[in-house]
């Protein structure tokens, strides 16, 4: 547990002086191995709750939410390697861009591992001032305005946590006596006995800070702008991950909301957010004109999804939003990962100039294709699993209105990103140059997207620049295929047949959040 | 009428720390008229200078000795350093020609300055009167505290909204922090010493990165206006 809060930091400490090949090295390493320790951890939490002093604590619940962060932390890690790796990157850009990312991946992995609720605000705080700056990284305007909206308003969002946990402090101070630390496990000791008013404050508050940045809606509003003009690995982290982990703050809350004023009025709470969500994201998804931005009101989307899942309250919805933490983080990281080499590839991130992506990357054509699908919910990935989770469970505890909604903007949002995807993937181009095949570099790079050769040697497809309509076949390099094969098949694993040892965590952290120990 | 007797008029303590807390709201509200940067710092500074007070004030009367420290290392982190670094980030901003901290930010506000404090009046009464409905009791502090340190963080708010240049809106988010810090005294006051120096720390990380930002932005439009920053919608 110590190792995967040292290891990041210490990458973190390297790259501030390392020599630019070494940074890469030591980053990939150590998302690696955060990811084998959050593994071995998960595993470890899948029976019994880890504590360290009291200080860190793990129980089933946050190993669900490290596993989806560390993934990403080692996905994204890898993929970056093939994004700083062409050209434009100046030794003080990626310098400044391998510390940030390891210092946001670091407190991402730090936040479930807290088990003060202090300590958890603080962990969100740092990953919002560090992906601020690393949204501002690419210094353009539009980076600047994000950036400055994204704090502002995060800030702010956290300002009203903040509040939220000092009214928890002063709920559980009336028990506890003045001098406790808002430790989670003892807080949920004596949840059912907590006054009810400073309570449900710091519920509200709590969901509509942290609500801030999971991106619920009237609150989301930073969100398509950061995720648009962040970096893409930067990106990918964001949604996947920082949403996430957010949300992780929410459910604490939850817990010792629904244990201190029964089920109703947080699920309530929750309801009420969700569907705005839902609705206003899945309607945004038409008729968006950047494709990072129409991936960002996806995450809404499926944040809206979570928060009503939760609202459900039935054990196998609750099952499903684990799942569909997990399935989403595989997802959204692929999509964006995805997208990142299509607009490498065309140069631009305005929709519209993108077409036949399918003819032009043999790899990531298809593999954004399934990202999206499974995005979209279809079958044999996670998120359909999930997904069907969560309206089942919405049924079986008679919220059919509800669940009924819930379809219907998911179906939705799917008409939305399909259609769109179809434009950028199949329709082919009609560009007057069409360049003809230039078969020899595109088997060299299919031979290199295989992993067979490690990349970092000369790129044949460099002589895309040469004219916006001559976008040659090939991959840009194969460091940026590899993580998204690594994730399209976790979403498959996860939708055929998720492991025994996923579905036993998933059911303990089920147990947790619904009160039964 | 039972009102006359069961009020009772309140001590030296309760009135003095009633006091601090309506001053901070005063100065939240003189935070909508400045028209110049630095003295928007400068008020800030005050506003947490008024805080530390309070947090001296409590310790006295109470005899919470961990107080003085948190009083203390409030008093050094944002009177001191965080104007300082806001300062020295925002030194050399501005049009030329007009020496370093007179940067004019004067009409940056959307709205009248009359109706800015019409709304900020009605919102802060918001929130005296919601907290006041609650029903919370604090061993420490007057029940009034409280529901004047959510009046400030919703003025605060109302400051963010309506201010339409980066440097009054980082203010503003930086004085909602202050509004928490005061009823974080009232309704926790125990709370461990080495949580609230975890708080400022984290103050003082916002305070670099926002005051990095405001350069960055500064950098880019050549002005502290947000009036610009409309290219992302939708």
């Amino acid at each position: 547990m110590l190792l995967i809060l040292t290891l990041p930091l210490a990458a973190t400490v390297v790259c501030c002086w390392a020599p630019e090949r070494a940074r890469a090295l030591v980053t990939v390493v150590t998302g690696l191995a955060c990811l084998g320790l959050v593994a071995a951890l998960a595993a470890a939490a899948a029976h019994r709750d880890l504590a360290y002093h009291g200080i860190l604590r793990a129980d089933a619940l946050s190993a669900v939410f490290l596993l989806a962060t560390g993934f990403l932390y080692a996905a994204v890690a890898v993929y970056s390697v093939g994004y700083l790796g062409h050209g434009r990157t100046s030794t003080r850009y990626s310098r400044r861009f391998w510390t940030g990312l390891n210092i946001f991946a670091w407190a991402m992995l730090a936040a479930p591992l807290m088990n003060s609720l202090a300590l958890l605000w603080i962990a969100v705080e740092v990953t919002t001032v560090i992906s601020a700056l690393l949204v501002a990284i690419e210094d353009t305007d539009g980076a600047a305005e994000a950036a400055w909206k994204y704090v502002l308003i995060a800030s702010a969002g956290l300002g009203l946590a903040l509040l939220a946990t000092i009214f928890a402090y002063y709920a559980g101070a009336q028990l506890l006596g003045q001098h406790y630390d808002l430790a989670f496990s003892q807080i949920m000791l004596v949840a059912g006995r907590l006054p009810h008013a400073p309570v449900q404050l710091a519920f509200v508050l709590a969901v509509l800070g942290y609500g801030t940045k999971m991106g619920l809606f009237p609150v989301h509003t930073w969100l398509p702008d950061a995720h648009s003009e962040a970096p893409t690995p930067v990106s990918a982290l964001l949604s996947g991950a920082l949403l996430a982990t957010c949300f992780y703050a929410i459910l604490r809350y939850y817990q010792v909301a629904s244990s201190a004023l029964g089920p109703r009025f947080p699920r309530d709470v929750l309801l009420v957010f969700g569907v705005a969500s839902l609705l206003l994201a899945a309607l945004y998804l038409f008729g968006q004109r950047d494709i990072k931005r129409m991936l960002a009101y996806s995450s809404v989307e499926h944040m809206g999804i979570l928060a009503i899942g939760v609202s459900f309250g039935a054990p196998i919805a609750l099952a499903g939003v684990l799942l569909h933490v997990l399935a989403h983080a595989a997802a959204k990281g692929n999509a964006f990962m995805g997208a990142g080499v299509l607009v490498h590839k065309f140069g631009t991130k305005r929709l519209a100039a993108m077409r036949g992506g399918l003819d032009v990357l043999p790899w990531s054509g298809p593999l954004f294709l399934l990202a999206i699908l499974a995005l979209g919910a279809m079958p044999p990935f996670g998120i359909f699993r999930s997904e069907f989770e969560i309206v089942e469970g919405g049924f079986g505890s008679s919220s059919t209105v509800t669940a009924a909604i819930l379809i219907i903007g998911v179906t939705v949002a799917f008409f939305g990103l399909a259609a769109t995807v179809n434009q950028i993937l199949l329709v082919p181009r009609t560009p007057p140059v069409r360049p003809p095949a230039v078969p020899a570099p595109a088997l060299a790079a299919a031979a290199r997207a295989d992993g067979a050769v490690p990349a970092g040697t000369p790129e044949p497809a460099r002589n895309a620049a040469a004219g916006p309509a001559a976008v040659p076949r090939g991959e840009p390099s194969a460091w940026m295929v590899v993580p998204v094969v690594a994730g399209a098949l976790v979403l498959l694993v996860l939708g055929v047949h998720p492991p025994a040892d996923l579905t036993g965590l998933l059911a303990r952290a089920v147990r947790e959040l619904s009160g039964v120990r | 009428m039972a009102l006359a007797t069961t009020v009772a008029p309140p001590g030296v303590f309760s009135g003095s720390a009633n006091v601090i807390a309506v001053g901070v709201l005063l100065l939240e509200f003189g935070m909508f008229r400045q028209a110049l940067l630095r003295d928007q710092v400068r008020l800030y500074a005050a506003q947490s200078a008024l805080i530390s007070v309070l947090a001296v004030v409590v310790a006295a009367a109470r005899h919470l000795p961990d107080l003085y420290v948190l009083a203390g290392l409030s008093f050094a982190l944002k009177v001191v350093i965080v104007p300082v670094v806001l300062r020295r980030l925002l030194r050399g901003l501005g049009a030329r020609g007009e020496g370093p901290g007179w940067t004019d930010i004067a009409g940056s506000g959307s709205l009248s300055l009359a109706n800015t404090v019409l709304l900020a009046i009605g919102v802060a009464a918001f929130g005296v009167f919601s907290i006041a409905a609650l029903g919370l009791r604090s061993p420490v502090l007057p029940g009034t505290a409280l529901s004047i340190s959510v009046a400030v963080i919703l003025v605060a708010f109302v400051l963010m909204i309506t201010r339409r240049d980066v440097a009054s809106q980082a203010i503003g988010f930086f004085s909602l922090e202050n509004g928490v810090s005061l009823t974080s005294l009232v309704v926790a006051a125990g709370m461990p010493l080495i949580l609230e120096i975890a708080f400022l720390f984290d103050l003082l990380v916002a305070a670099v990165v926002f005051g990095l930002l405001i350069r960055v932005h500064h950098g880019r439009a050549d002005s502290l206006s947000t009036a610009e920053l409309t290219s992302l919608r939708g």
